[in-house]
């Protein structure tokens, strides 16, 4: 039995347990104890991997496993983790704990509630630790799919549209990414001989330039679909907005997140002179993601709204970053993906507990909050300072890692680029502080809101983690930073070898 | 073993057969219709076969054996065809196929 | 020899009196907040004094000239091969002194604080805010380089916008929060892309190896030419812009004015004394990378500098608000000390421009924080923000009237109170650049003793008869005891010899008074005061004549040049409407309408295809029958040919 399998077992298990319990309260404990078992299994993978790497251990991913699962076409079950998967991993078991403690008052139908949740996050966690291609791609399906079930059924508003518009946008990226995972797999050995999935065996091939101009741009926008990048993030704002508090909360804080790390680890790092070819592009569109997703902020009336689209420029930023292609603007990267991860959960997780209590997500409807539920109010201060990249919070570290990094690039235009980028912190500024300014500050505009109840133990303890972890990454980043970065470096190795 | 009639004959009437099943097939409206001209498509692939069997390989019996499956398949047919028949009559009260389009869209 | 490496605890102190407070505050009750905030800051007081002591006295000194000491240093983020973040401790004699500053006036204010927002709601959260202040604006001077600075940098930012805003019910504190945070977010973006580009072309974020005159740092990229001027100087600019933006220098000074919402004691320590001098701090900080690589970088400080100094007396001439005047004489006081590094040179009497910024920014701390508690102590008697409500206050109010006063005298420049001291030394080095700054500065000397009497004599002499709701009373101990120690500090600073102690290159030099240039300024001063109390002294109706004989100037002095509602106009209808709401638009309809369009056409195309579908049984035989067909005869053309 190797250990990286339990973060799929282990999620199973649970999903099981919940099969046979009676009422919700059975169902909503075997789920967090279920999802407590995993937060603790990711930060003992956390430090065993830690504990590996100072013993000496420069294998380019550990806790390696293999298993062929369909030999004819060589598709097997690998799976290992390098410092890059292990702080994903870490990240998406903070969010699945807090979010099954955000939906823990969900009643209807609670029991196939958090089946599908968990089958998300299963597929999630799969993702991160499997390194052959179409498990991969499997696990990426098997999260994408409960997320229609999950908005379909559990929404407000215009539910079942959204949640239609975001599977189809999502199984149109993946259907790209299908021809791009194909087109590795059919060069996968040049010389004739047995094909490949293995991502680390593809990586050692050098792959003919003319294909990967040719799956480059499959491979790249099939994520980039789901890491929200312009022009193809639509559903973002309305998948967000419909869906549940902690499907949100997962949604925008790990599985957007899928796409930036498919195309860091896929799209990028597969097919490196492509990504120095075709960059450009891609640049330009991720530019425009991160200006774009701000100014598209500042004119929102729906707090989801707000978040999505806030959501929208700092996952350019991620892809922005990737694209940069340099070791300190991937570090950037990956320190955004967890940052924003938990930022953004924590903000869903707010903007859910605010509207259980007022039934309204309209700005302009709401006032003075902060007099009636202040630890909401102080929470939602701290997303925003975190969000618009106070020093001491997580966001301030991946941002200026990105930007920096980012600005050591020696093309001119990359750096002009970046600077076009460092603007979003202004704007970020702007729509933060106008809705806390309206939302949270002045006068209490509507009365019926003067008795609504402060927040509850769970989800105290669903802010508080989420708090504490942004905090401690924010005021101690160095550990956290230098684990990605060791990982970086075989991988800017490969980038930077055939140039 | 010359029987006096040449192949062709029965290859002709088979065609005839057939092409006057497929006709009725496709422009009759009664249903009833509609499966006698299956049954006449039937037979005339039935005649092809043991015309075949007799003529080219007169020492097998591949032909007589398909033409007696076929027989045997097509009683069973017309049976749970008719009971078809019969319920389409019951349900909408006519065995005019152009009235029984539901199964569209 | 002490080790210096306890300094560290200078800035942990407030850090953890904010945790402590931030998070437990709530079960305390409220006085326990406040004394328990005050004392950790009088420790750090005394632990700054002595750092100081030691540094001025014992350590710093080698050989003549003050040496720049790393006390701490820790990595707190890898970056490039070459690029670190460190944060730590650096001590020479810029950052001293702050320290100085920066502790007395925060203790001071601490305890004032604690008479001041007596009964208030949210008093240890005050108490929380003001030692987040504390602890950001400590680090931010002790930064040992450009990054750890712009981290406290944004932290004193936000320290800021928390304790502007802290009658959160009240909208116009929210708005002048918010404009606040804004605006010096604007202004640190310039920051970040100045560190950006600096950090490119030198590789080192460290102030030691950046400022180092013999060093290869320095020298870089001042040959690269970009838009008429040297990347460098682009660089230093817009890391000039970031200063700008704190210190609120003209244009970006438009949230100053609105900052005076926050509580009167926040105003004297953040929007008086310490952070909008961070400005100055960072110029004075990159001082040799300005004058080395970019020095006309400098001349433009010079000109912002002096500009805004006169603009800023201008409007301070007719302002109602107690506060705002004082906003403004801010304003216009810090545009002399950056005027003053603007002019300087570098290294020995050359660097008087260098010397004489830092000893206005020490003195200027000392005498505004000690006008702003008074003006605290007069809003607390009266209830009050406005001039035309008071009048006679000096019997009501001993204490707080002669340390106003012997305030109003300091920054008059009246000798030998301490702001004359600091004051004649800029005028000195600005006669030696530029003859118009010089002049426009002997005018602003002026107009700032003028509007300072204004002040003093409308609030404590004017109308002495007038009727309050209810008898004004001096403030308790807690508020009067900071303002005599501050009078105290405002007299006798100027007699600290700062040439020897703070100068551009770390070696003394000998002070000298010009009396061509000393005489008269005092003397414009004394005119400045007498026309106030002509004025003033008495009601009558001579400011109203004034008023209606200067009716335009008077006009847009009063509404600040109408800067702000060019602000407004800028934001609201440009950027929101302009921007926002068009790209809002264009998300809306265009990109999502490509999206759906793509969903609608599929939605089209199998509409009108599913005719095939007819139900019809013959219709789908016929189609079947046929295409075999030609199936049939297709593959029978093609086998014969």
């Amino acid at each position: 039995m190797d250990f990286l399998s339990l973060f799929v077992i282990v999620p199973f298990l649970t999903v099981v347990g919940i099969v046979f319990c009676k009422d919700f309260k059975q169902v909503r404990l075997t789920a967090a104890i279920g999802m407590t078992i995993q937060l603790g299994l990711a930060v003992a993978l956390i430090f065993m991997y830690l504990a590996e790497r100072k013993a000496g251990n420069m294998a380019e991913m550990l806790f390696m496993a293999d298993y062929v699962w369909f030999p004819s076409l060589n598709i097997r079950y690998a799976i290992g983790v390098d410092g890059i998967s292990v702080a994903m991993i870490g990240l998406t078991a903070v969010v699945v704990i807090t979010g099954i403690l955000a939906s823990w008052e969900v009643q209807h139908l609670s029991r196939e509630f958090f089946i599908s949740l968990i089958l998300l996050a299963t597929g999630v966690f799969g993702f991160f630790i499997t390194i052959d291609l179409f498990s991969m791609f499997l696990f990426y399906e098997l999260a994408v799919i409960p997320m229609y079930l999950l908005i379909g059924l559990w929404g407000t508003g215009p539910k079942e549209y959204s949640a239609m518009k975001l599977t189809l946008m999502l199984m149109g990226g993946s259907a790209l990414l299908l021809v791009g995972i194909f087109g590795l797999y059919f060069n996968s050995n040049p010389d004739g001989g047995q094909l490949t999935f293995h991502i680390l065996e593809i990586s050692k091939v050098h792959i003919d330039p003319m294909a990967q101009r040719f799956f480059f741009p499959f491979t790249f926008v099939g994520f980039g679909v789901l890491g929200a990048m312009f022009p193809l993030h639509t559903w973002s704002p309305d998948g967000h907005s419909s869906a549940p508090t902690a499907v949100s909360m997962l949604h925008a804080g790990v599985l957007m997140k899928l796409g930036g790390y498919g195309c860091f680890r896929v799209a990028i790092f597969l097919m490196p002179d492509a990504a120095h070819e075709l960059g450009w592009i891609f640049l330009i569109l991720t530019t425009i993601s991160v200006v774009y997703g701000a100014f598209g902020a500042i004119q929102q009336k729906d707090l989801k709204y707000i978040n999505a689209y806030s959501s929208v420029s700092h996952c350019g930023l991620v892809l922005f970053a990737i694209l940069m292609m340099n070791k300190t603007s991937m570090n950037g990267a990956i320190l955004q993906m967890i940052s924003h991860g938990l930022m953004t959960a924590l903000f869903f997780a707010l903007i859910g507990m605010i509207y259980g209590r007022t039934h309204t997500r309209l700005i302009n409807e709401m006032g003075g909050l902060m007099k009636i539920i202040p630890f909401l109010g102080v929470v939602y201060v701290i997303a925003g300072l975190a969000s618009l990249g106070l020093p001491g919070l997580s966001g301030f570290v991946a941002e200026m890692t990105i930007f920096i990094g980012s600005f050591q690039h020696t093309d001119t235009f990359h750096r002009v680029c970046t600077i076009v980028a460092t603007s979003s912190i202004v704007i970020t500024a702007v729509y933060i502080l106008r809705v806390v300014g309206i939302l949270l500050m002045g006068p209490i505009k509507n009365k019926e809101f003067e008795n609504l109840g402060d927040a509850k133990w769970f989800e105290r303890l669903s802010l508080g983690t989420l708090v504490v972890v942004i905090a401690s990454i924010g005021l101690a980043p160095l550990w956290l930073s230098n684990m990605i970065n060791d990982s970086l470096v075989p991988i800017i190795e490969k980038l930077t070898m055939n140039l | 073993m010359n029987t006096g009639i040449p192949l062709e004959y029965f290859l002709i009437l088979a065609s005839v057969m057939f092409f006057v099943g497929i006709y009725g097939f496709l422009t009759r409206r009664n249903l009833i219709t509609i499966l006698m001209s299956v049954e006449l498509v039937l037979n005339s692939v039935n005649i092809n076969f043991l015309a075949f069997n007799k003529y080219l390989f007169p020492d097998q019996f591949q032909g007589q054996f398909f033409g007696l499956i076929i027989i045997a398949v097509a009683a069973a047919e017309a049976a749970v065809a008719i009971a078809i028949i019969i319920n389409i009559y019951r349900h909408f009260t006519t065995i005019n196929v152009e009235d029984v389009d539901q199964m569209k869209f | 020899m002490m080790d210096l490496s306890i300094s560290i605890w200078i800035p942990l102190i407030p850090l953890f009196m904010f945790l402590l407070i931030g998070l437990f505050g709530h079960r305390f009750k409220p006085l326990v907040s406040g004394v328990m905030g005050t004392i950790g800051l009088g420790v750090v007081a005394i632990l700054s004094y002595t750092i100081a002591y030691q540094y001025f006295f014992v350590q710093g000194k080698v050989d003549g000239v003050y040496h720049k000491i790393i006390a701490f240093n820790t990595v707190w983020l890898n970056l490039t091969d070459k690029l670190h973040i460190d944060l730590g401790v650096l001590l020479d004699p810029i950052a001293a002194m702050m320290l100085v500053v920066v502790s007395t006036v925060s203790f001071m204010v601490h305890l004032y604080s604690i008479g001041y927002m007596h009964g208030e709601k949210g008093f240890h959260r005050f108490f929380a805010f003001l030692s987040l202040f504390s602890f950001s604006m400590l680090g931010l001077v002790l930064a040992t380089n450009i990054f750890q600075m712009y981290i406290f940098w944004e932290l004193v930012g936000v320290s800021s916008f928390l304790l502007i805003g802290f009658y959160y019910t009240k909208p116009s504190a929210v708005a002048a929060s918010k404009k606040a945070f804004i605006v010096t977010r604007f202004a640190d973006l310039g920051f970040l892309i100045g560190i950006l580009i600096l950090s490119f072309i030198t590789g080192t974020f460290d102030f030691i190896t950046l400022t180092d005159t013999s060093g290869e740092a320095i020298r870089q990229g001042a040959t690269i030419g970009f838009l008429g001027m040297s990347v460098m100087t682009w660089a230093m600019l817009l890391i000039f812009m970031g200063g700008a933006g704190k210190s609120a220098m003209f244009p970006l000074h438009i949230w100053l004015p609105d900052a005076m919402e926050g509580p009167t004691p926040v105003s004297a320590l953040i929007h008086a004394a310490t952070m909008v001098v961070a400005g100055v701090y960072l110029v004075a900080r990159m001082f040799p990378v300005f004058h080395t690589s970019a020095p006309h970088a400098l001349e433009i400080i010079a000109w912002i500098g002096g500009f805004t100094s006169l603009f800023a007396a201008v409007i301070a001439c007719t302002q109602l608000d107690i506060k705002r005047v004082l906003a403004f004489s801010t304003l216009s006081q810090i545009g002399y000390m950056m005027l003053a590094l603007g002019v300087s040179g570098y290294g020995g009497e050359e660097g008087l421009g260098f010397m004489a910024s830092n000893f206005h920014l020490f003195t200027h701390a000392m005498f505004k924080a000690l006008l702003f508690l008074g003006a605290g102590a007069v809003i607390h008697a009266v209830h009050s923000n406005v001039m035309n409500e008071m009048g006679g206050l000096r019997k009501y109010l001993p204490i707080t009237h002669i340390t106003f006063l012997i305030a109003c005298l300091t920054i008059a420049g009246v000798p030998p109170f301490s702001g004359f001291w600091s004051k004649d030394e800029i005028l000195v080095a600005a006669f030696h650049f530029n003859k118009i700054l010089f002049a426009v500065e002997y005018a602003v000397a002026g107009l700032t003793a003028f509007y300072m009497f204004r002040l003093y004599f409308t609030v404590f002499w004017g109308k002495d008869d007038r009727h309050y709701h209810h008898t004004p009373h001096e403030s308790p101990l807690t508020m009067t005891i900071p303002l005599m120690l501050l009078a105290v500090a405002s007299i006798f600073a100027g007699f600290i010899p700062f040439t020897e102690l703070v100068t551009s290159d770390g070696a003394a030099f000998e002070p000298h008074i010009d009396y061509m240039i000393a005489v008269p300024s005092v003397l414009i001063g004394i005119v400045g005061i007498i026309v106030a109390m002509v004025m003033y002294r008495k009601e009558n109706g001579m400011p109203e004549k004034m008023a209606n004989n200067l009716k335009y100037l008077y006009k847009w002095s009063f509404n600040k040049f109408y800067i702000d509602e060019v602000y407004m106009f800028i934001t609201k209808k440009i950027i929101f409407n302009y921007i926002s709401r068009p790209v809002a638009w264009f998300d809306r309809h265009i990109i999502d309408g490509t999206m759906n369009g793509i969903a609608g056409v599929t939605n089209l195309v199998s509409f009108e295809i599913r005719g095939f579908q007819s139900g019809q049984l013959q219709k789908y035989a016929f189609v079947f029958v046929t295409s075999a067909l030609a199936l049939v005869l297709a593959f029978i053309y093609l086998w014969t040919n």
